[in-house]
């Protein structure tokens, strides 16, 4: 394939690269010692990626200019979602009251604001009310209050309805089905009209650090780089943004987020983070169908009742006669036959929710991962120069299924305690504000939190969601979770995989492309592209595991679990055996492959800014 | 000569999002929908940059006819390079109707006033796929115009340009003042960095009326309905000729 000369000089410079990768300590993977793999000749090579293959040991880009053009704010906001936005609009109310100016620079790697949102979306208007009180009047998007709630089990042909009674975590009343992407980019308009600095279509790519090792800021996504990894005419870096502290707001399973526990070692007192995928589709539905403020949940079929998960489907009340419907799966399943996407299409067919999308039209589509830690696997919050806010940190209450409302005070906390050092700057060190841990604490994020605390691991036993129905039942709707334990998560999602040959493989049912699609007409739905002469930005440590330990031993789950058929694993061309192909232009930005991959070989980099799902209004 | 270069750029959705007809068929749904610069228009933008950095002109400005949202178009093409931008005020109403020969007569009107030595406009649009403004302006202003052009070569008093056209490629020289209608393979355009949309913001945008240009936007077109192209119907497997006849006698083809 190669001429024996360059590759003996790629193969040392791999060498290089995986001693200089701080984690990775073949034991901890999972990963056989693979250096001696890079000399032979068969080995593939699929990663291009600088975080792989530094550029400053890479030939072809001897004398380029890497010099960053660089500027200063007071605060940077990485992610324009509901914290982030939430965070820059607190802080130029606070200036404003107080009459100081603050500059405050929000990056977002969507084209823009909303563009990269997904979500159901129940919204508890608490934290929006603390906002913006005069919300309706400004015009939020908020025109659909609830008035049903139902809860289902789900049996292959029938269904048992369960009481939505008052004081369960379910209940939703007093709430709003909304568009989350409309409230997001309302939220943009509001922070615009405050002065905030909007930068959608700049991805935060690189985390900045002073001398003494406190956080700097942030560098954009470099443009112009080649598939192959070489630099195009076009080639440009990008951009340094200096703050007094640094927000990162990345949503569920940030890239940023993930290198800085590495780096501050935030991890080390609480429990590694688990995860669900949330699936969801946007239908316009038959007039005599359309129930505008029905809110509808079901557990149990098709899931069995030890893989956790469930379904939404909420009637908005906008005009048309939209549906927003989904389906979420706990990603510590463990069987690698598991496909989120096909048990989504296949729960559309049951008896009760096919009638609602019968002669209805399907127009949008996406898929993202959600946190399910709860309090257990919140990690420290603060470090010297920068604050974790929203869904990356996580503070979502599962078994209400709503982060928004907690992500947007954090938000908003942040800001607030942030905001009267913000200003009076130290050029040399980030300012840490470990106050910030302490009023979220104190705040109704904290106490809400640690109510639920205890129900998604309740659902670790062996009768699965039924013992964990009952745990809630008993602790939570009676007990208002006042048990003096605190369960703990069963360890990473990506250690639940069984190997392929103890699981048995599921017959899913063939689309019937009226109810229920295949893959890539979805994908197709999101509007997600990415400019195609760019490295794939789903890097892998190990170009050989895919094949020798995902392939060999789990029946190669990121084909099943990806739900935008980003990996596809192909014969190879001499037919002799198989390889992994990443299709890297459908990615939507959900996270799952970084999350599940049973060997964690895949590393989930941002992209170039503008990249990524198109959502309008999910 | 002025050393000035027009540039038309449009707001269009983007390519890659799939595309919904309302449900009154009046027309296709662009309310939240991802929008992005016209790509030719990109390509538009890029070549009168890359003529101002090599001194051959002195100044690009960039203009588009629309909304308030065309604003963010015009914002890109000043952060590729453009030195100032003029937005024509259109509703959004009096927008849905807006066609080639509208935008034709805006662009002849502009140039004249800024004295435009050169037009670059994008050869057609994505969405409305016309390939007509560039021809039309050329026509209004009976200048000579350089359709799909692939190379361009600006001289003293004249251009010469490379155009695709069916047969392969054909080599014109036309003189200035010219429209020109720029084709995929003119060049590659740059990104617009962050820097760059930073600078962009000092930039000044005008705003001018279609009116004050004595430009009527009364379009003598009328859309009907939009629909959806037809859903592409599954073939039909045949065992033998006779089958085959058979089946274009029932469909009533032969």
């Amino acid at each position: 394939m190669f001429p024996a000369g360059r590759y003996w000089f790629h193969a040392g410079r791999c060498v290089r690269a995986l001693r200089r990768c701080p984690r990775l300590d073949p034991g901890a993977l999972g990963v056989r010692p693979t250096a001696r793999r890079w000399a032979s000749s068969d080995a593939p090579k699929i990663t291009t990626h600088y975080s792989i293959h530094p550029r400053d040991q890479d030939p072809r880009w001897e004398g380029t200019e890497m010099e960053r053009f660089a500027d200063q704010a007071d605060v940077v906001v990485v992610g324009a979602g509901p914290a982030g936005l939430s965070a820059a609009i607190r802080l130029k109310q606070l200036a404003l009251a107080e009459e100081r100016e603050v500059r405050v620079c929000v990056v977002e790697k969507a084209s823009q604001i909303g563009a990269h949102t997904l979500s159901g979306a129940c919204l508890e208007p608490s934290a929006l009310n603390e906002l913006l009180p005069d919300w309706k009047e400004r015009g939020a998007p908020l025109h659909t209050p609830v008035t049903e709630d139902i809860f289902s089990i789900l049996t292959e042909k029938h269904r048992i309805p369960v009481p939505m009674l008052p004081g369960l975590p379910m209940n939703n009343h007093g709430n709003y089905i909304v568009r989350l992407g409309n409230l997001v980019r309302w939220l943009g308009e509001q922070a615009e009209e405050l002065g905030v600095e909007l930068y959608p279509g700049y991805a935060a790519a690189e985390v900045l650090f002073h001398e003494d090792g406190s956080v700097k800021g942030i560098a954009t996504n470099d443009v112009g780089i080649a598939k192959d990894g070489s630099p195009k005419d076009t080639f440009e870096r990008g951009m340094e943004l200096h703050a007094q502290v640094t927000l990162f707001g990345e949503g569920c399973h940030g890239h940023l987020a993930k290198q800085l526990y590495r780096h501050f070692n935030l991890r080390q007192n609480c429990e590694p983070q688990t995860y669900a995928i949330g699936l969801k589709e946007v239908w316009v539905v038959r007039p005599e169908k359309w129930r505008p403020g029905r809110v509808e949940h079901s557990v149990g079929w098709p899931l069995n009742r030890n893989t956790y998960g469930g379904s939404f489907l909420y009637h908005l009340n906008e005009g048309e006669p939209l549906v927003a419907l989904g389906f979420v799966v706990g990603l510590d399943y463990s069987n690698p036959y598991l496909s989120p996407f096909r048990e989504f299409q296949r729960w559309k067919h049951h008896p009760f929710v096919a009638p609602t999308l019968e002669g209805g039209e399907r127009i949008g589509y996406g898929a993202r991962a959600l946190n399910e830690g709860g309090v257990q696997s919140i990690p420290e919050l603060t470090f010297p120069g920068g604050i974790l806010i929203g869904c990356s940190p996580g503070f979502m209450n599962v078994p209400k299924i709503k982060g928004t409302h907690t992500a947007m005070k954090s938000g908003m906390l942040a800001a607030e305690d942030s905001a009267p050092s913000a200003g009076n700057s130290s050029p040399s060190s980030g300012l840490h504000v470990p106050e910030y841990a302490e009023s979220l604490k104190a705040s109704w994020v904290w106490k809400e939190l640690h109510a639920v605390r205890n129900i998604r691991p309740s659902f670790h036993n062996y009768l699965g969601l039924y013992g964990g129905m009952v745990y809630t039942g008993i602790f939570y709707w009676i007990l208002r979770g006042k048990e003096p334990w605190t369960l703990k998560h069963c360890g990473l999602d990506s250690d639940q995989l069984k190997p392929a040959k103890e699981c048995t493989p599921i017959e899913y049912p063939r689309p019937d492309g009226k109810l229920s699609f295949d893959l890539l007409s979805s994908v197709a739905l999101s509007g997600t592209n990415h400019e195609g002469d760019q490295p794939a930005h789903l890097t892998l440590r190990d170009d050989s595991v895919p094949v020798e330990r995902n392939l060999a031993i789990y029946d190669g789950p990121e084909q099943r679990f990806c739900p935008a058929g980003v990996y596809e694993y192909v014969p190879t061309d001499d037919g002799a055996g198989m390889r992994l192909q990443i299709n890297a232009q459908n990615c939507v930005h959900c996270k799952t492959c970084d999350i599940k991959d049973p060997s964690q070989n895949i590393n989930w980099v941002v992209p170039e800014g503008s990249g990524g799902p198109a959502y309008n209004g999910m | 000569m002025s050393g000035r270069v027009l540039v038309g750029v449009k707001r269009v959705i983007d390519y890659a999002v799939k595309i919904r007809v309302k449900p009154d068929h009046s027309g296709v749904v662009t309310e939240g929908v991802k929008h992005s610069m016209n790509p030719f228009c990109e390509i538009a933008v890029e070549e009168a940059v890359k003529m101002k950095e090599k001194k051959l002109i002195k100044e690009v400005v960039a203009v588009s006819c629309g909304p308030q949202q065309v604003q963010e178009t015009i914002r890109t093409a000043l952060a590729m390079g453009a030195d100032r931008g003029i937005h024509v005020e259109v509703s959004a109403k009096e927008y849905e109707s807006l066609g080639p020969l509208q935008v034709s007569k805006i662009l002849a009107a502009l140039a004249k006033k800024e004295e435009a030595q050169l037009i670059i406009l994008g050869k057609q649009a994505i969405d409305g796929d016309c390939n007509q403004t560039g021809q039309m302006t050329a026509a209004l202003l009976d200048w000579p115009q350089g359709t799909f052009a692939s190379e361009v070569t600006l001289e003293a008093g004249h251009v010469k340009v490379v155009r695709e056209i069916d047969g392969g490629l054909e080599t014109i020289k036309i003189n200035t003042p010219a429209v020109l209608t720029a084709d995929l393979r003119l060049n590659t355009p740059r990104y617009a960095t962050l820097p760059n949309i930073m600078k962009a913001k000092k930039k000044k945008i005008a705003n001018v009326k279609p009116a004050d240009l004595g430009v009527e936007l009364a379009s003598k077109l009328q859309v009907l309905r939009v629909d959806e192209p037809p859903q592409r119907e599954a073939g039909v497997k045949v065992e033998s000729v006779d089958d085959l006849v058979g089946k274009l006698k029932e469909a009533g083809r032969i």
